[in-house]
């Protein structure tokens, strides 16, 4: 973008300054509808994703698989994202729409921020994304789900917290964990036989490791960690001094403990 | 009917121009100042609430003199295109350059076209990622676009600001040496007590959003 380009957007889309009104108002909003009666190409699909509240904050982690039916499409895909400083977002579903309403997420946070000069509030960042889930809805009834997990520090009421979705935008908070995605059920199992109120960062990242591990125990979905290629899962921690993505050297050891122990 | 007295472009002109200067004078003024990491930008401004820097990009800052209606709709513009480009291309494809431009664009039209032009005058601030390298583009009320080096002043005290950047500016200062040039040539260009310090920094070492806000505990004292 180094030769001219068109004077300014001078006029906010009224009456809010929404990045994705604007995108909306000059109609490069991404399609988010299929003519009535197709049905959806096939796409891949993201599969599993998961977070859970520890005493100071929340723990977010998701494998690194995308499916297209029974076939693995992409192994080192990713799931987690940060959405702002001190919150993260994560998807199940088609992977491709999904991680387009992830970048739209992020740009919204951070325009929302620069515009009005104060972060946007965790409560106010879950609606919105449960507003960007709504609008997905035509394609969801066509086959293209994407269902998010949000979550975040909250720094006026200094706790983690973590919201689910479903995929009409239904936005729900969750007091201890939460996942979604083809092997969400049985990382729920596991995590409710394991989650104390009491958990510590350290513990609830072990845990949630070894929550997708568990998943993949059983669920093809899911990619359990490849230990030969060293494709480890996606975890991020997000506690009063911020979000910290783990680095595969953290991650490795929790992931190959976690694979000894499961029998 | 009545005929529209005519008169000539040239004095049209002037006089907008002439108009739009006198607002500008009255106003405070804000510095850019180089320094070994990045760049710092300091304004006086009695209000804490009422800012005249400001985020736009990763590493592309604004400011704005004059009217603060005025350059707040301008800044606002300028991160609303910036949030654009960078979502339907790259991160990588919004720059200083580009956005400078579209600000000159803008401010041209407004000056001929609108009765009143804008009492402003903006400042587009970049570095690069190490932050060794910077850009600075100035553009005035009418549009016009100035590219300037390791330092520039706007506002109504500009011309003896930029003076005494000229004997005090040193390349490869420290932040807490460039802070301490930018509030001296301010006190020397004003010659009066300054009513309140705001200040903001584009450093390398903030990561990918290189802007940073200076707390009230790391400006000068009064």
């Amino acid at each position: 973008m180094n030769g001219p380009i068109g004077p300014l957007p001078m006029q906010a889309p009224s009456p809010g300054n929404s990045f994705t009104d604007l995108l909306d108002s000059l109609g490069a909003k991404p399609v988010m509808s299929l003519p009535p009666g197709e049905k959806a190409p096939s796409a891949p699909e993201g599969t599993t994703v998961l977070a859970l509240r520890y005493v100071g904050g929340v723990v977010m982690a998701g494998d690194r698989r995308a499916t297209e039916g029974n076939l693995v499409a992409h192994r080192r895909i990713r799931k987690v994202f940060p959405a702002d400083k001190y919150s993260a977002v994560s998807i199940a579903g088609t992977a491709g729409l999904a991680i387009e309403m992830v970048r739209l997420f992020q740009v919204e946070l951070e325009h929302y921020e620069k515009i009005e000069g104060v972060r946007l509030s965790l409560d106010g960042q879950a609606s919105f994304l449960a507003r960007l889930v709504r609008g997905q809805l035509p394609m969801a009834f066509q086959g293209l789900v994407v269902v998010p997990l949000f979550a975040g520090y909250d720094e006026r009421e200094g706790r983690g917290r973590l919201y689910s979705y479903d995929a009409v935008g239904g936005r729900y908070e969750e007091i201890d964990f939460g996942s979604t995605g083809s092997g969400a059920r049985l990382a729920k199992s596991y995590l409710r036989t394991v989650y104390r109120d009491d958990l510590e960062g350290e513990e609830a990242t072990k845990i949630a490791v070894s929550a997708l591990v568990a998943a993949a125990q059983e669920d093809t979905g899911t990619g359990g960690p490849d230990l030969r290629r060293g494709i480890y899962p996606t975890v991020i921690r997000i506690g009063a001094e911020g979000l910290v993505e783990l680095t595969d050297d953290v991650v490795a050891p929790l992931a190959e403990q976690a694979v000894e122990t499961i029998r | 009917m009545t005929i529209p007295f005519y008169v000539a472009p040239e004095q049209l002109v002037r006089d907008k121009a002439e108009f739009a200067r006198k607002g500008i004078a009255r106003g405070r003024s804000i510095v850019a100042v180089d320094y070994a990491n990045g760049l710092l930008l300091l304004a006086e401004n009695p209000s804490t609430a009422l800012h005249k820097i400001s985020e736009v990009y990763d590493r592309i800052a604004f400011a704005g003199v004059g009217k603060y209606n005025e350059f707040e709709t301008l800044r606002k513009a300028g991160i609303r295109q910036a949030d654009l480009m960078g979502y339907l291309y790259s991160r990588e494809d919004v720059t200083a350059m580009g956005l400078a431009t579209a600000f000159a664009q803008t401010l041209g039209a407004i000056f001929t076209r609108d009765p009143k032009p804008f009492e402003v005058e903006v400042l587009i601030a970049e570095i690069s990622e190490d932050g060794d390298e910077h850009r600075l583009f100035r553009v005035t009320y009418d549009g016009t676009l100035y590219d300037e080096r390791n330092y520039v002043a706007i506002g109504g005290k500009a011309e003896q600001l930029t003076e005494a950047l000229e004997e005090s500016w040193a390349p490869d200062m420290t932040l807490e040496r460039a802070l301490e040039v930018a509030t001296d040539v301010f006190r020397r260009a004003e010659g009066r007590e300054i009513e309140g310090w705001e200040a903001g920094v584009l450093d390398s070492a903030n990561g990918r959003r290189a802007f940073r806000r200076l707390t009230p505990a790391e400006l000068p004292h009064l």
